[in-house]
């Protein structure tokens, strides 16, 4: 579903990633973590070609997003995102966030766009809220709101940027159930994320990134179960996130 | 030493002389503000372009427009813009452009104001708005219409009515043009009647107290807006 293939990125002189290879498979979850300034965002963002890349390739469903003669907007439509700061529009109601990119994008009806954007809604438990604005939400509520909306495009894959980075503690479970539920259903996902807990209970690979590079690619049970095999770097940052 | 006003200017005659001229202050005023935004918006979204022939004409427009005295754009536009006109359209020389070229000259001095509050809304948006926008599949044009200038046009609306106000206080600068503004007519009468300096410190009260009113109006726009 998501293949990333020796890809490098540089601000300036700084480089951001270095020869990152890894993929993802269709229904697959796989999630990222590391040290903050480790690239795992800029990783995640260079999947839908929000962020551009200097070296390698990245193909999503089979759709090169390096190549410049790619219709990236049509490839964005089919990869759902969520942000670590919900980026809901806070100029819209809550209804016209889930609409908006089905109508103008999709090309949907209003009224179909709204019944679809009102079942998202009720799925995550939020379907009293339709007529708000977002900033009348908890973070909790506008990150699920925003889950919805990626939900909305019917995506093939979702991608979470620190989904829960910048919540109130009380807040980020609401947000981690709508996505074990999601897991659970088969979506494939890519998630940045320092939630450990969420990491054990769905994920099937955990990638840990430092420095732009990516240092371990393991599957879950391997990465969590046989701790003296991990890298020291990952080991130093898993002692110090899982033991506070 | 006490000044004698003399109040029997402000007779129904004047004032209605005055009016026609305040319409004509107003027309420019709607006109410069209207097409000042329209233009300035394209202007803003042109600098901020990563298409960089579009962004260095951008720049040197606003550069050029803002080093150089009003007054003297609105007389090269008097004396240039006309000729043109009448040449381009066949026109007879006896057709009065005053009103047009006084128009394009401000609505084009106008954008270059404005499209530097805009460029400054814009960037006020956040980045993360761009990546949301562009993540559920927008083009470009979308992204902007849809999503970023709806949220920079509520930020920027007290700055963009105050630059209106400015504006309507610059219309008296069409007097080099002999267009017969408010301010203009007030000239006129003022001269006529021999009172030049009542009609003056009339016309001042009057500009005083409209600007005074209407920046008011833009405070209270501007508490409301960042609630």
């Amino acid at each position: 579903m998501i293949e990333i293939n020796n890809v490098s990125k540089a601000y300036g002189a700084f480089q951001v990633l270095t020869d990152c290879t890894t993929q993802v498979a269709k229904g697959e979850v796989v999630v990222v973590c590391g040290p903050s300034g480790s690239g795992k965002s800029t990783l995640i963002k260079t999947i839908n070609g929000l962020e551009p890349i200097q070296k390698g390739e990245i193909l999503v469903n089979g759709t090169n997003v390096c190549n410049p003669k790619t219709n990236l907007s049509k490839l964005r439509s089919k990869v759902g995102m969520v942000f670590q700061h919900f980026e809901l529009f806070p100029h819209l109601t809550i209804t016209e966030n889930l609409t908006l990119g089905q109508i103008k994008v999709l090309g949907r009806s209003k009224d179909e766009a709204t019944d679809k954007g009102l079942k998202l809604l009720e799925r995550v438990g939020l379907k009293t809220q339709a007529d708000k604005h977002p900033g009348q939400l908890s973070g909790g509520q506008q990150q699920r709101v925003a889950i919805a909306r990626a939900l909305s495009m019917d995506p093939v894959a979702m991608l979470f940027d620190e989904p829960t980075s910048a919540l109130d503690p009380e807040m980020i479970n609401e947000v981690l159930d709508v996505m074990v539920e999601l897991a659970r259903e088969g979506m494939t996902m890519m998630c940045v994320t320092h939630e450990m807990g969420f990491a054990k209970k769905v994920a099937h690979r955990v990638i840990f990134m430092d420095e732009g590079r990516i240092l371990e690619d393991t599957p879950k049970d391997e990465f969590f179960g046989n701790v003296d095999q991990r890298t020291d770097r990952a080991k130093q940052f898993l002692s110090r996130i899982l033991h506070h | 030493m006490a000044y004698e006003f003399d109040f029997s200017l402000i007779n129904p005659a004047n004032m209605k002389v005055l009016g026609e001229g305040m319409v004509v202050s107003l027309e420019i005023t709607l006109t410069g503000v209207l097409v000042g935004i329209v233009w300035g918006s394209i202007l803003a979204m042109m600098r901020l372009s990563s298409v960089r022939p579009l962004s260095w004409f951008a720049e040197a427009y606003v550069t050029v427009c803002r080093s150089i005295p009003l007054v003297m754009v609105l007389l090269w536009f008097f004396l240039i813009v006309p000729q043109l006109l009448q040449k381009t359209f066949n026109l007879s020389a006896a057709t009065d452009l005053r009103m047009t070229s006084s128009l394009i000259a401000f609505s084009l001095f106008e954008a270059a104001y404005c499209s530097e509050i805009i460029r400054a809304g814009i960037q006020g948006v956040s980045r993360g708005q761009l990546f949301a926008a562009q993540a559920l599949g927008m083009h470009y044009g979308q992204v902007m219409h849809l999503v970023i200038l709806p949220q920079a046009f509520r930020n920027m609306l007290p700055l963009l009515l105050m630059q209106g106000i400015i504006l309507f206080q610059d219309t008296s600068l069409v007097y080099v043009s002999a267009l017969a503004d408010f301010f203009g007519r007030a000239y006129d009468i003022g001269e006529r009647d021999g009172r030049t300096v009542d009609m003056l410190l009339f016309a001042g009260l009057v500009y005083f107290v409209i600007c005074f009113f209407a920046s008011r109006v833009v405070k209270r726009l501007h508490k409301k807006a960042f609630i």
